[in-house]
Order: C-alpha cells, then sequence, then structure tokens
C-alpha cells in the first residue's frame, strides 16, 4: 500500500532485512515516508542521522544506511540535542513512538519543543505499547482495551500535536498511515522548517491494538483511520459552528507552521 | 582558584567543548563557569531539563567527535546510571564529573561525601568496567579531569572525576600548564568493522558525518554495530571485550603514589582525605607509616598493595563507612581496617595518628 | 607558622568572599600557601555562615581549620555558633553593632557595619572595612597584598569604593590597637 515512490531504497541496509515488524504494521509506512521525504531534500547518507529511542518505531534507524543512535527508553531527544548541537551542518532525525516520546520521554519532549532546537521528530503513534506486547499507553483512547487496561481505559489520552504546538514548535501536523502522499508531504515541510518539527503518524499495530479492539485486520485499522480523520480546516469549521465532533474523529493536516526562535539552526 | 573552576579549567584545556548539565549543589560552579567560557572558545553549553538528559546530550555530542562532560552530585549521579550504562555499551567516551556530597537521597547538599565510590562502578546493571580519577588538591581537579578525557578517548569507557566538596569547594593555588597533552581519540579504518577490536580491546571511533554509517544501539551487537540480543556467544564475547579492555590495563594506567613501603602501618587513601594522610605523616615525622595514594581508582591497582612488604595492616580513610576498603580488602591477605568518617568533617590528622599508633 | 582565620557571620554579608580575599592576598600577593573553605547551609541570604583561610610558609596538607588563631565576626548568631569557644590565646575581631556578647580572649570591637553605613553610604562593604582592621590590627598579610586583593576582587567599578572601604579598615584597626596599648 505504500507504493514505491522515490528513492527510499537506497537508503535502506539490505544487510538488516527481513525486518522485526509484524505483517501488517504500519511502522514500515511511516519509514518509507520519511526515507522519501529524505531524499526528496537532497540530503545524503553522510550528512543526516537517526536517531531513535526503545519501542518497535524505534528499531527503524537500524534499518538505515545512516549513522544512527538507538538509545535508551524516551531519551533519544537529548541524545539528539547534544548531536545537533555539536554538529549543526548534521540532519538529524527521531522517530519515536507514543510511549516513548509521551510516556518516558514526555519531560524531553516538551522542552525540546520549548528549545525549539532544529531537529525533526516523527512519532509513530499506535496506541499501544507494541513490543512489550499490547500495554496502555499515555495515547491509549478512552474506553480501548489493552493487557494493562483489561476493563477498557479509564484515562484520557494526550494530543501529541497540540501539546507540541503549546510547548512552541516551529512545525506541526498530524497524518496517519493511510494518507501516504500527505503524510510524505508534511514530514518534507517539517524537514524544511528551521526548529522543531513534530509529525505525527498514526498507525496500525493489529497485533498489539487492533486484536483486543475489534480492528484485527490491518485493512480494518487503516479503514478505521480513513474513516476517524477529519480534515484540519473541516474540523476547525465544525468547531467554529458548534457542530458535534463525532465521537472517535480526530483532526489531521497541519497544526501550525511558524518562525518562532529557533535553536541549533546552521548560521 | 576554586576546585570546580580547575575542573571545568582544566575540561578546557584538555578540549571538552560540549558540556550539558543541570544545576546541583555543590557541583554548580562548574556548570557556571561551563556556561560563560563555552561559547568563547567555539564550544557548546547546554543546560538540560535534568540529568537524564544531560548525559544523553554530552553521549550524543560525543558521537560527533566532540570532546564531552557533564558534572552533577548524588542525586543527578543517580539520575545518570542508565544512560552510563549506554555510554558503556557503546564505547561513548565521556567524562562525569561527581562533586559527592552526603546521602542517601538529598541528604546533605552542602556538606562532603565519597559515598558515591562503588555507584560509579557498579551503579548501572549488567557486568561493566569503568574508570575514575579522584583528585586531593585544586591542582589535581584540573590535571586529573584534563587526563579524564585521554582516559576515555584512549578506552571509549565514560571516565569518571569522582571528587567532593571539600576539594570542590576550597580554593587554592594552582600553576596552569602551558599545555596540556592531549592524545586526540583514534579514528576508526575505512573498511574496517566499526565495533571489531584489536588486542587491546578498543574499536576505533567512527565519528558521525564521516561516512561511516555506523548503526549505535544499546542492545547487543555484533562486529557491525548490529543489534543481536539473543546470541549468547555475541553477548559474552562483547560484555567480557567491554569489562577486560579496562580491566586488562589496570597496570597501562595505574596512578599512585607510595610513601614509605617498608612501613608496617599503611593508610591507603584518595581524593580529601589524603590530605589527611598526609598531615599525620608529617606530624609523626618518623617514617614508620605508610601511605598508599591513588590518584586513578578503578580499575584498582591490585598490584600497588604489594609494594608495601612489611604491612601489617592497611588502615583505609574514606568519607563513607567503607566503599574502597571493601575492594582493598578483597585484593590482599594483609588485613584492612575501614575508617570511616560521615556527615561532612574531614578526619582529624590526630585521630589518624592516634589511629596508627595503636596498631604499632 | 600556620595561621587559621575564620569568618563568621549571615549570609548576604561576604563572609565567603572576605576569606577568598585574603587567601588571595596571602597566597598570590604574598608569596605564601594559602587555602579557603567554607561551610554553608541552604540560605543565600540569612543564617549563620562560616568560611576560613588558613595561611602557612609550608605546604599546606590538612586543609580544614581546626583551632583558629584568628576569629572574624559579624553578627551575633556567628558569635554564638563559631566565636563563643575561641581559646584565650586567640584574637578577635567583632562588628561592634552587630555581636552584642564579648568573647574571653583578646578582642576589637570594629564599627565596621556603622562605618560602611555612615562615612561610606553603602552597608554592603562592611566585610571589606573589617578585612583592613583584620590585616592593621593582626598584620597576617600585609597591606599592599589586601589591597591588590581587593582590587582583583570586587566588581568593577566598584574599586574606589572598596579601596575607601579597606583604609577605612586600616585606621580603625590602628585606632583599636592604640586604645588597646592605652
Amino acid at each position: 500500500m505504500t507504493g514505491n515512490q522515490g528513492g527510499f531504497q537506497d537508503w535502506l541496509r539490505e544487510d538488516r532485512l527481513p525486518h522485526i515488524y509484524c505483517t501488517g504494521c504500519g511502522n514500515g509506512t511511516v519509514i518509507n515516508c520519511t526515507l522519501d521525504a529524505v531524499d526528496k531534500m537532497g540530503w545524503t547518507p553522510e550528512n543526516t542521522v537517526f536517531i531513535s529511542g526503545i519501542g518497535c518505531s524505534s528499531r527503524a534507524p537500524g534499518y538505515i544506511v545512516t549513522d544512527s543512535l538507538h538509545t535508551t527508553h524516551g531519551r533519544a531527544i537529548p541524545f539528539a540535542t547534544g548531536v545537533k548541537l555539536s554538529r549543526p551542518d548534521l540532519h538529524v532525525v527521531v522517530f519515536t513512538g507514543d510511549g516513548d516520546l509521551a510516556a518516558i520521554g514526555g519531560n524531553h519532549f516538551i522542552h525540546a519543543c520549548r528549545r525549539n532546537i532544529d531537529l525533526t521528530v516523527v512519532c509513530m503513534n499506535n496506541f499501544i505499547y507494541g513490543m512489550t506486547g499490547g500495554q496502555g499507553s499515555p495515547c491509549t483512547p478512552m474506553g480501548a482495551i489493552s493487557t494493562t487496561t483489561p476493563y477498557g481505559c479509564n484515562e484520557p489520552p494526550f494530543d501529541l500535536a497540540s501539546l507540541a504546538v503549546a510547548a512552541g514548535a516551529n512545525y506541526v501536523s498530524r497524518w496517519t498511515s493511510y494518507h501516504v502522499r500527505e503524510l510524505t508531504k508534511a514530514i518534507r515541510a517539517g524537514l524544511e522548517t528551521p526548529g522543531f518539527s513534530l509529525i505525527e503518524a498514526v498507525v496500525q499495530c493489529p497485533t498489539g491494538y487492533g486484536r483486543k479492539n475489534r480492528l484485527r485486520e490491518a485493512g480494518a485499522m487503516v479503514a478505521w483511520m480513513r474513516d476517524n480523520a477529519v480534515l484540519m480546516q473541516k474540523w476547525r469549521r465544525m468547531q467554529e459552528e458548534g457542530l458535534p465532533l463525532p465521537s472517535g474523529a480526530f483532526p489531521v493536516g497541519e497544526f501550525v507552521r511558524r518562525n518562532l526562535p529557533a535553536m541549533g539552526v546552521l548560521e | 582558584m576554586q576546585g570546580n573552576t580547575a575542573c571545568a579549567e582544566g575540561a578546557l584545556a584538555a578540549g571538552c567543548r560540549f558540556f550539558g548539565g543541570y544545576p546541583i549543589t555543590p557541583s554548580t560552579e562548574i556548570a557556571e563557569l561551563m556556561a560563560r567560557r563555552m561559547p568563547k572558545v567555539g564550544g557548546t553549553f547546554v543546560q538540560m531539563e535534568d540529568e537524564l538528559a544531560s548525559i544523553a546530550s554530552v553521549i550524543g555530542a560525543s558521537w560527533t567527535g566532540t570532546r564531552a562532560m557533564t558534572a552533577t552530585s548524588g542525586p543527578g549521579f543517580s539520575l545518570m546510571m542508565e544512560n552510563i550504562g549506554y555510554a558503556i555499551m557503546t564505547e561513548t567516551p565521556c567524562v562525569i564529573v561527581d562533586v559527592q556530597r552526603g546521602g542517601p537521597s538529598t541528604g546533605q547538599p552542602t556538606r562532603a561525601a565519597q559515598g558515591d565510590m562503588m555507584q560509579c562502578r557498579f551503579g548501572s546493571h549488567g557486568d561493566t568496567s569503568i574508570i575514575a580519577v579522584s583528585p586531593a588538591s585544586v591542582q589535581e581537579m584540573y590535571e586529573l579531569t584534563a587526563k579524564a578525557f585521554d582516559l576515555a578517548d584512549r578506552y571509549r569507557v565514560p571516565t569518571f572525576v569522582m571528587t567532593d566538596e571539600i576539594i570542590g569547594h576550597m580554593r587554592e593555588r594552582i600553576a596552569i600548564p602551558d599545555a596540556v597533552g592531549i592524545t586526540p581519540r583514534r579514528p576508526l579504518e575505512q573498511g574496517s568493522l566499526p565495533f571489531a577490536a584489536g588486542e587491546d580491546g578498543v574499536p576505533g571511533f567512527p565519528a558521525f558525518g564521516n561516512g561511516y554509517g555506523v548503526h549505535v544501539t544499546g542492545l547487543t551487537h555484533d562486529e557491525r554495530g548490529y543489534p543481536s540480543s539473543t546470541d549468547p556467544h555475541v553477548h559474552a564475547r562483547l560484555v567480557s571485550r567491554l569489562v577486560e579492555k579496562v580491566e586488562g590495563a589496570r597496570r597501562e594506567m595505574a596512578d599512585f603514589t607510595v610513601t614509605n613501603p617498608d612501613a608496617e602501618v599503611v593508610f591507603i587513601s584518595y581524593g580529601a582525605p589524603v590530605r589527611s594522610v598526609e598531615q599525620a605523616i608529617r606530624d609523626m615525622d618518623d617514617g614508620r607509616i605508610g601511605h598508599l595514594r591513588l590518584r586513578v581508582v578503578w580499575p584498582f591497582p591490585d598490584f600497588a598493595l604489594a609494594a608495601f612488604t612489611s604491612a601489617r595492616v592497611f588502615l583505609m580513610p574514606e568519607l563513607n563507612l567503607g566503599q574502597m576498603a571493601r575492594e582493598a580488602a578483597r585484593l590482599t591477605n594483609v588485613p584492612v581496617v575501614p575508617v570511616p568518617e560521615i556527615g561532612g568533617e574531614l578526619h582529624l590528622p590526630d585521630r589518624l595518628i592516634a589511629l596508627a599508633e595503636g596498631y604499632l | 607558622m600556620r595561621h587559621e582565620v575564620r569568618f563568621s557571620g549571615f549570609g548576604g554579608q561576604g563572609i565567603i568572599l572576605s576569606a577568598v580575599i585574603l587567601g588571595r592576598a596571602a597566597a598570590i600577593h604574598d608569596g605564601k600557601n594559602a587555602v579557603q573553605t567554607q561551610v554553608y547551609g541552604p540560605e543565600a541570604r540569612g543564617g549563620a555562615s562560616m568560611s576560613a583561610v588558613i595561611i602557612d610558609d609550608e605546604p599546606i596538607l590538612y586543609p580544614e581549620v581546626t583551632s583558629p588563631d584568628v576569629y572574624v565576626i559579624m553578627s551575633q548568631e556567628g558569635f554564638l555558633k563559631y566565636g563563643a569557644g575561641a581559646p584565650e590565646s586567640a584574637v578577635m575581631l567583632l562588628d561592634a553593632e552587630l555581636v552584642q556578647d564579648r568573647p574571653s580572649c583578646r578582642y576589637h570591637a570594629v564599627p565596621a557595619t556603622s562605618e560602611a553605613k555612615n562615612t561610606l553610604k553603602k552597608v554592603i562593604v562592611a566585610n571589606i572595612v573589617m578585612l583592613g582592621a583584620l590585616v592593621a590590627t593582626t598584620g597576617i598579610v600585609s597591606e599592599a597584598a589586601i589591597e591588590k586583593a581587593v582590587l582583583d576582587s570586587v566588581p568593577k567599578g566598584t574599586e574606589d569604593l572598596n579601596l575607601q572601604a579597606l583604609r577605612l579598615g586600616f585606621d580603625l584597626g590602628r585606632r583599636s590597637m592604640k586604645d588597646e596599648a592605652a
């Protein structure tokens, strides 16, 4: 479903295949979209660094030919901060997930937004801890079943994109693994924008999330994303007009693009 | 000059060009000086949001080939432990200064201690080895911090400056050398596997941005750097090498002095208590007391104990309840007696003299 | 000859800076050895703070003060905590206004704070006045050395004020010596 749109295959370590991702996983789509965007920027494996924390999403740098750091749980952004501030000429991209970014790494996340440090963070939000077998995360929707919310999640989730906007990031957008072209464009916009960029990519995890929440097939999850994603313009119009926002629906599109003072930008 | 100032200046002289830190008493002066000085030498100072982030930023900076450091004290040191393990596993050179204060927990923020000696050695999970130095004067704060960078680069291992509030905050005159000898990090030969080591167990360093395309992971990895986390042989080979490259080099990196090797009663000391022992020996002025004073404390120079051929007892004054004494006791058949002092005061020389007299 | 000087007062009086300046005068400008240490609590202002300087012709091994022979006390709380136990052989300089008690050893009650306030209109330099009196009464470092050390240590633009304070302290110290002799 990703299609072969560009030169992303040049960026993959073929000697690391096969990868660890489950059949139907959405992470591969996001990795391809990211590499496609990086390739379109004209960046090279010599001047691009991928950095990640722990979790399924964070395994991505291991499949990419550039210099890369697969770090500790939640800490990818401060590692990336050290790389970027020491070598502002390198392009630094962080792969993370909802648990890595919003739970254990939440404080680093908001402070990186505040500093507006010149990193692009691609967060694969699958609503769950996939690698450890489907535990609830700070992004698990209310009522959803996970191994640690067996009676339905009773905590409200974080809205990662809005959090990044409030904390000061220069570029924020959200798409899903259904919206391949839009996601690729959004990542490219994040790479182009000086300062901190967050691209939240909602992805399907049929194994850890779908199975327990009546979305067993990958296709069913992708359809769920398609049906519940509301374009930002429409979402805002509905809000302004006081129309009821359908339960389970979420906005996709660009949350913010601005030019606040940023750190680590090559002068 | 103050001890903490000398530490920062020694680091800068050794080419440190990245400091990531978080304020904590009694180490804060190091961060403050770095904040002022780094921009003037073309380096980077960043105040991170906590100590987990501080050490993470230091490790990230080190992978660009930059000499990088952080400074902290007990509570912050505890927070750094996981990422210190990451630096050990990924063979990332970096320098961590711990200006020790009374613990556990928040303890005594403004009083000296040496309670983190075992934590620096064993604080991270898994089997590890690290290097630690311990200065006993403001002059040594400068010299040993500079030396820590060379050791960290030479062995590609986190290197600790284990100092304390007394040395960190006291002021003494120091002689700043015209230049500090710097041995640059040995680069990886292009075409070599990034985690394949030669005889000394230390691989060349593939700094980011040079086209090496190195994948660095805290997972157990093979010589290519690729995760291989279920193969017992890969794990045993890697972790054994990480430990052996340090433990096997303990003679090469040893740094200690021996006073009165024929003495029957011998003090072993490092850090601030060195000053008490030296005063006691000068006051006694009869050569009957020996002294082994350590500048490199980890790896512990086991062979140095054998220099005291007539020793009947080793007395070990420490600002803790007997941490390094346990290590010394493990390495000799001569009895090792801990001489603890906790609460922030340094051992009185008269107390040490009375103690030694009791054994003579 | 080893001298141990203990300073005490409340936080914010410049008790630590006084010790730093004295140590610098001895070590940098008088060519002796000096070690400066301090004890401080969590308060940045108030509380009883203590700092110390050891001055010796020989290298200083043990860096802590154990039996001070000179005390400089600038608050009543500091006196109770760090000055009251001074041995008879010691000499103490105390702020005449801020310290109510008097020790059993030789002492000079120096009106440092009131003179700083009234004559110099800057109470903040009371510690420098005290340093001047200390040097004039004990000769522990030379007047030239302490002058240089004060100039090394104070913020730019305050050199004249601090030098004035120091010299005022010299005068107060000499006056006190004369009173004592009379």
